[in-house]
């Protein structure tokens, strides 16, 4: 941390008393960039994972078996329609239990960390609403694009992988953005099975230095500079990959 | 050509959080999975200690309880909502505003509103927000965490009633307002008499569909204390003996519970959205 950033903020707290500690101690501000680092790789895995679901709950719901259809849309109804925050309470008390242990050099620890179950219970919430937006980009794919490339040799799967799957990705990116966008603030959720994360560490900072305005008012900055520029990357992604000739 | 290439459905992309073809199914898996839990846990019960309640028996000892818990959070989200919706409209209309010492305050607010998480909403009204204020004429009068809480809730679901507004009207055709302009009508009347009786129409799937949001989120309340469901179901587990058996009834109960709520709100959403689509 630059010198005159922590003098600033030093003097700050002696004039005015307003103690944002985290920019003029150097223990504080270690642990702040550590939730924040964190906080980022969180949502980053998050988004990603939530993809990958998505990509492969929508190929499961074109599948031909009734059965895999059913547990799918169970699975996108269930997870739509239930708290996040309990399904997360869930993942790492119900399903943490069944995990086995791991030993980590003289104790044991679960082989799937808090931040691992974060990771899944939101991966798959977020992933829920990423099958339908993909479902309904692969619908709009046309039949007769499938049929050309099936008349070129392709087989079922690399249609798919090939033809599909591109073309629907780039006619469903508005959609995805604001899904995407809305499921990078759900990772303050994590605070509830103590993922030491931005919202988790300011909260440990407040009580320590009894800087509540000041430690909500960096929680609060972080959390929308981090979806604004979140937000701003997605946008100009769908801008690069828009779909020539359609929409505005 | 009658098919063009590459058109999406509107009624298919109107709406992120639109509903896939909707059954029972669902319902029935989580009943299923409450029932194999309770087996589970019946099982582990019986092997420990068999003197030792099932896990059946001691959460339909403290469903009232849980119920209990679970009306407050129905209060809240009814409260949250009716204070979204009125505030939601005026900072709708600020953001149209002519005038941009209203509409550019009104569009950062609502901005900043949308681009926070609940929580932290949450976290900045409940510590920020005094326990009790002076009102004048009452006196002293406190304020319940619950209510904090409520006012929590409501800000990031006005924030985006804000923008549902916004967005509708500018889904009005431009000509309206000319032809309305036109036989000499005001902008106030053009708003209020033209405009807006078709966007409130417009906005209702939308509208329920941050209603279920809202519900869904009401259970971060527990975190800071508030005696709602997950806050009383924690209690009711941990006055049974913090028995590691009892999680998954308990917890799968809770989500049944918001499922039995939220699923057919969702379902009469995707009709109305299908009855509203814009059709083109």
């Amino acid at each position: 941390m630059p010198d005159w950033i922590a003098a600033f903020f030093a003097d700050l707290h002696t004039q005015t008393g307003l103690n944002f500690i985290i920019f003029h101690d150097d223990y504080e501000f270690a642990r702040f960039l550590r939730g924040a680092s964190l906080s980022l790789q969180l949502i980053i895995a998050t988004v990603v994972f939530s993809l990958v679901v998505g990509v492969f709950g929508a190929w499961a719901q074109g599948a031909k078996s009734r059965i895999i259809r059913w547990v799918m849309d169970a699975y996108i109804q269930i997870f739509r329609n239930t708290p996040p925050m309990v399904q997360m309470l869930f993942f790492y008390f119900v399903l943490g239990a069944y995990v086995p242990q791991v030993d980590a050099g003289g104790y044991y620890e679960p082989m799937v960390t808090s931040f691992g179950w974060a990771l899944i219970s939101l991966g798959i919430f977020g992933g829920a609403f990423n099958v339908e937006i993909f479902r309904s980009g692969l619908e709009a794919v046309p039949a007769s694009t499938r049929e050309a490339a099936e008349s070129l040799g392709f087989s079922r799967w690399q249609i798919y992988l090939y033809v599909t799957l591109p073309l629907a990705f780039r006619i469903s990116l508005p959609a995805l953005t604001n899904n995407l966008v809305s499921l990078a603030k759900t990772p303050s959720l994590a605070y509830v099975i103590s993922v030491p994360e931005m919202t988790y560490i300011l909260n440990q900072i407040r009580s320590d230095h009894i800087n509540v305005p000041e430690m909500m008012l960096v929680l609060f900055t972080f959390y929308i500079v981090v979806v604004t520029l979140l937000a701003a990357v997605l946008h100009l992604i769908e801008r690069k990959l828009a779909l020539p000739g359609y929409g505005q | 050509m009658s098919n063009p290439a590459f058109r999406l459905k509107p009624q298919l992309c109107a709406s992120t959080w639109r509903m896939p073809n909707l059954t029972w199914k669902a319902g029935l898996i989580l009943l299923a999975a409450l029932a194999i839990s309770l087996q589970w846990a019946t099982l582990f019960a019986q092997e420990a200690v068999p003197a030792r309640a099932s896990a059946l028996e001691v959460l339909w000892q403290w469903i009232p309880y849980i119920l209990e818990g679970f009306a407050l959070n129905l209060g809240m989200s009814f409260g949250a909502m009716a204070i979204a919706t009125v505030a939601g409209i005026f900072l709708g209309l600020g953001q149209l505003s002519r005038l941009r010492v209203i509409s550019w305050p009104s569009r950062f607010v609502t901005h900043i509103l949308r681009n926070s998480p609940w929580l932290v909403i949450l976290f900045m009204v409940m510590y920020l927000v005094p326990f009790e204020i002076r009102l004048p004429g009452f006196g002293k009068v406190g304020l319940p965490d619950w209510i904090k809480a409520t006012f929590a809730f409501s800000l990031p679901v006005l924030a985006n009633i804000s923008e549902i507004l916004r967005g509708a009207v500018n889904s009005i055709p431009k000509g309206q307002w000319d032809s309305a302009e036109s036989l000499a009508f005001t902008r106030r009347q053009i708003l209020w008499e033209i405009i807006l009786p078709q966007c409130f129409k417009r906005m209702i799937p939308a509208w329920m569909n941050w209603y279920a949001l809202l519900a869904l989120a009401t259970p971060m309340a527990s975190i800071l204390g508030v005696r709602d469901v997950v806050g009383n179901t924690q209690a009711a587990m941990e006055a049974a003996g913090a028995r590691p058996d009892l999680l998954a009834p308990f917890y799968l109960f809770v989500m049944g519970l918001f499922f039995l709520y939220i699923y057919p709100i969702s379902i009469w959403t995707r009709k109305l959205e299908r009855k509203y689509a814009i059709a083109n």
